[in-house]
C-alpha cells in the first residue's frame, strides 16, 4: 500500500528527499513530465495544454524534531520542527538523519520526582535523544547539528476500517494525490507535492507562482477532536464523516463559487462529507490563493485524531471518499463547473 | 539462548503484574535446558532447580530472584464513543504514555493509541501542566457498540514497543524492569555450566513485584533458602538526577549495601568481583529497597539477603534504556558468587 510506504517514510520539513523519491518513482510512468525545483517541490504534470490549468497541491513534510546540540553525555538537544505539543514527546522512539540512526526519548524516573514536579508538563528544554552512546564524541560521529527526527511509528490497521500511523498529516493527502495522477481527466493537471508546509506554507506559493493555475485544489489533513473530553462544538471534524471542507481558517477565506461546486459535486456523487469547524491554523491554500493575482482554491481534508503526535488515526472510509470527492471536483472542473474569468 | 534474543523476546512479551503466564512460559521454555527441575506455585512464581554438587548432607540453598511482571494499564470504564478510560497498575507517570500506541487485551488483540483532548481545545495556561490519568483515553478506532463487545473492563493494555537496538551494546525496550533480571538469571545459569557449584540454585522467576513485592516472599517461603539474592534494575544517570542518586551504564552491575543487605553477602560479592576483576559499582541504600529483596530479607525467620542492580535510565517509561554488557556482567558475577558458596559460608551468615 503506497500510504502505508508514504507515512513510513521519515520527511520532516526541509528534509522532505524520501518522500519524493518514493513518489517520483510510484507515479513517473503515469504522468508527461516530472521536474522539481529550487526548495524541492515535486511536480508531476498530464494533460499538456488542455484548459482549465488545474494545479493540485499535497505537502510531503510531516512535523518532526531537530538536532541544535550535545550534552557532554553524548545527548541530543532538540528544538522541534512545525507545531508539536511537548507533552507528545517523553517515551518515544525516533528516527534520526540520513542513516536514520534509533534514539529514544526518555523522561525521568517517576520514581525520583518531587510530587510537584509530577505536576508539570516535560517541556522540550528537559527531553534529550538518547543515541545509547556515553559522550560527545560518539555522539558527534552518529549525528550532526541540523539532522532531523521523525517518529517511528508503522501502519497499522485498527478498529472499524482506521488505520494507526505517523505523519497521514499530510500523506494521506499525498496518498490521494498519486491516485488522482493514475487517472486520466480532461484537463491540465498540474500536481504538487509541496515542502514545508508545516513551517509556514513556503513550498506551496512558489510552486502556485510556477504554475500559475486557474484553479487549485489543496488535498490536506485536519484534525479530528471528536474525543471524550471535548464537546461537539469543538470537535472540528469528525472520524468516519466523510472529507471535510474548509470554510475559513487563519490564511485562508473559501470562495462561495468553489464550495457550491465542492458541496453540489459530492451531493451529486452521494458522498459523506462534513465541514472544518474550526477558523484557526492553515493549509497550503493559504498561500496559492494569494499568488498572482490571486487564484481560485478549493480544501478538502482527511480528518485525523492525535495529529502531529506520534500515533494518529484515519478512517479509511474518509480516506476512500476524500479520493471520490477529488476525483468529483476536478470532473465537474473539467465540464466547466468554475467561471475561471479573470484569471488566466 | 543467545541473552540478547532472550531480552527481546520477553520484553516485547506481555506479562501485567498479575498475568505473568504468558512471559512465564518464554522463560521456562529458556531455562529448562539448563536446571534439573521446574515447578509453579500457588501465586504464579516460576521456580528452576539447578542442583549442587555437595553430597552428603543438607546442600546450601541459594534462592535468585527476578520478577517476570511488568506495569501496565486496566480499563476502567468504556465512555460513549466506544473511549476507554484507563488506570495504572504499578507506578506510571501517565505524562509519559500519551502519543503512545498500545495493544490492548481484549476478547482479541486490538491496536489502539492513547489519546487525550487536542492541544487547540485547551487553554494556554493547562499546556503547561502535565497529563493526569483521567485526562487520557486508550481508542481503539471501534464504534461504541464493537467496543463494547470486544473490551471489557478490567481488560489489561500495554504499550506497543519492540526493542530498539542503539548504539555499540545499549538497548531500549518496554518492561526492562525487571526481564532484564530474568536475562541476568539466565546469563548465570548458563555461566554455572561449566563452574562447580555446591549449594543448590533455585532461580525464581517472581510474580507481582510492581504491585508491592507479593510473588518473592511466597516463593521464599517455599524454597527455604539460606541465601536470597534479588536482580533488579537501579537509575542510571542521566540529567536532572544527583550523581549520588545514580550508577554508570556499562560499569558493572550495582551491589546493594544497607540495611536491606546482609553485610557477609555484599561483602563476599566484592570480594569475587574484585578476584575475578569484574567491574561494579556500589549502591548504598538506607531501608528496605524497592525490590523483591525487600520481600525476601523478611520471609519466615529472616532471611540473608543480597541485591545485584542493572542500571537502567528512564525506569517506567516505554524506553527503560539499559547496556548489554552490565547484564551479561551481572551473570557472570552472580554465577562466581554462587561458586563460592559452600555450608561453612552459610554457618558464618547466622553469627554476627
Amino acid at each position: 500500500m503506497l500510504l502505508k510506504r508514504l507515512s513510513e517514510a521519515s520527511g520532516a520539513s526541509g528534509d522532505e528527499g524520501e518522500v519524493r523519491s518514493l513518489l517520483k518513482e510510484e507515479l513517473s510512468l503515469h504522468v508527461e513530465e516530472v521536474t522539481t525545483d529550487a526548495l524541492g517541490n515535486l511536480y508531476l504534470k498530464k494533460g499538456f495544454g488542455r484548459k482549465p490549468r488545474v494545479m493540485v497541491a499535497a505537502h510531503m513534510d510531516e512535523v518532526g524534531l531537530m538536532v541544535v546540540g550535545y550534552e557532554k553525555s553524548g545527548l541530543l538537544r532538540v528544538v522541534k520542527v512545525g507545531s508539536i505539543d511537548d507533552r507528545v514527546l517523553a517515551s518515544k522512539v525516533v528516527s534520526i538523519g540520513k542513516d536514520r540512526i534509533a534514539g529514544v526519548i526518555g523522561a525521568k524516573a517517576v520514581h525520583l520526582q518531587k510530587p510537584d514536579e509530577r505536576t508539570k508538563a516535560i517541556d522540550i528544554n528537559n527531553l534529550y535523544i538518547d543515541l545509547g552512546v556515553r559522550s560527545q564524541e560518539e555522539a558527534e560521529k552518529l549525528v550532526k547539528i541540523g539532522d532531523y527526527a521523525t517518529f517511528t511509528a508503522k501502519v497499522r490497521e485498527a478498529g472499524d476500517n482506521c488505520l494507526i500511523g505517523k505523519a497521514f498529516d499530510n500523506r494521506a493527502g499525498c496518498a490521494v494525490l498519486a491516485e488522482l495522477l493514475k487517472e486520466d481527466f480532461d484537463l491540465e493537471l498540474n500536481a504538487v507535492f509541496t515542502v514545508q508546509e508545516e513551517v509556514g506554507l513556503r513550498g506551496a506559493g512558489v510552486a502556485a507562482y510556477s504554475i500559475h493555475p486557474d484553479v487549485a485544489l489543496v488535498i490536506e489533513t485536519t484534525a479530528a477532536a471528536d474525543v471524550v473530553g471535548s464537546k461537539e462544538a469543538a470537535y472540528v471534524t469528525k472520524l468516519g464523516d466523510g472529507p471535510a471542507l474548509t470554510l475559513m481558517d487563519s490564511t485562508y477565506m473559501a470562495p462561495q463559487q468553489i464550495l457550491d461546486l465542492v458541496a453540489e459535486t459530492a451531493e451529486k456523487l452521494a458522498i459523506p462529507y462534513q465541514f472544518r469547524r474550526l477558523t484557526t491554523a492553515g493549509t497550503d491554500a493559504g498561500i496559492i490563493s494569494q499568488t498572482h493575482a490571486g487564484i481560485l482554491s478549493a480544501v478538502i481534508s482527511i480528518p485525523c485524531r492525535y495529529i502531529h503526535s506520534p500515533a494518529s488515526i484515519i478512517n479509511l472510509d474518509d480516506w476512500q471518499n476524500t479520493l471520490r470527492l477529488a476525483r468529483g471536483i476536478l470532473n465537474a472542473i473539467a465540464e466547466g463547473g468554475l467561471r475561471l474569468e479573470g484569471t488566466a | 539462548m543467545e541473552i540478547k534474543r532472550f531480552l527481546k523476546d520477553i520484553c516485547e512479551a506481555p506479562g501485567v503484574s498479575g498475568y505473568e503466564e504468558y512471559v512465564a512460559k518464554i522463560v521456562r521454555a529458556a531455562f529448562c535446558a539448563h536446571v534439573d527441575e521446574v515447578r509453579q506455585d500457588r501465586m504464579g512464581n516460576v521456580v528452576f532447580l539447578k542442583r549442587g554438587s555437595d553430597s552428603g548432607g543438607r546442600r546450601p540453598r541459594i534462592l535468585l530472584a527476578a520478577h517476570l511482571d511488568e506495569i501496565g494499564l486496566m480499563v476502567t470504564k468504556i465512555e460513549e464513543g466506544g473511549f476507554l478510560r484507563f488506570s495504572a497498575v504499578g507506578g506510571i507517570d501517565p505524562r509519559t504514555v500519551v502519543g503512545q500506541e498500545v495493544i490492548l487485551y481484549g476478547r482479541e488483540k486490538l491496536s489502539g493509541v492513547i489519546g487525550v483532548k487536542p492541544p487547540h481545545l485547551t487553554p494556554a495556561d493547562e499546556l503547561s501542566k502535565g497529563h493526569k490519568m483521567e485526562d487520557l483515553h486508550i481508542d481503539v478506532a471501534l464504534t461504541e457498540e464493537s467496543a463494547r463487545k470486544l473490551v471489557a473492563v478490567g481488560d489489561l493494555a500495554l504499550i506497543r514497543r519492540e526493542l530498539i537496538q542503539l548504539a555499540g551494546s545499549t538497548v531500549a525496550a518496554k518492561a526492562m524492569d525487571d526481564r532484564a533480571g530474568l536475562a541476568v538469571l539466565l546469563s548465570c545459569l548458563q555461566e554455572l555450566e561449566r563452574l562447580r557449584h555446591a549449594a543448590d540454585v533455585y532461580a525464581v522467576a517472581t510474580v507481582q513485584e510492581e504491585v508491592g513485592v507479593r510473588g518473592a516472599a511466597m516463593a521464599t517461603y517455599g524454597v527455604v533458602p539460606d541465601i536470597g539474592i534479588a536482580v533488579d534494575v537501579t537509575h542510571a544517570e542521566m540529567p536532572g538526577v544527583l550523581e549520588h542518586e545514580a550508577c554508570k551504564l556499562g560499569k558493572g552491575p550495582g551491589i546493594t549495601v544497607g540495611p536491606n543487605i546482609h553485610p557477609k553477602i555484599s561483602e563476599e560479592i566484592i570480594r569475587v568481583a574484585k578476584e575475578y576483576r569484574l567491574p561494579y559499582q556500589l549502591e548504598a541504600f538506607p531501608g528496605p529497597t524497592g525490590t523483591d529483596a525487600r520481600a525476601i530479607q523478611v520471609t519466615r525467620g529472616g532471611i540473608p539477603t543480597g541485591l545485584l542492580s542493572i542500571p537502567l535510565r528512564y525506569m517506567h517509561t516505554s524506553v527503560e534504556l539499559l547496556d548489554m554488557d552490565d547484564l551479561k556482567l551481572s551473570g557472570r558475577l552472580l554465577a562466581y558468587f554462587i561458586a563460592g558458596v559452600d555450608s561453612a559460608f552459610v554457618e558464618g551468615l547466622s553469627c554476627c
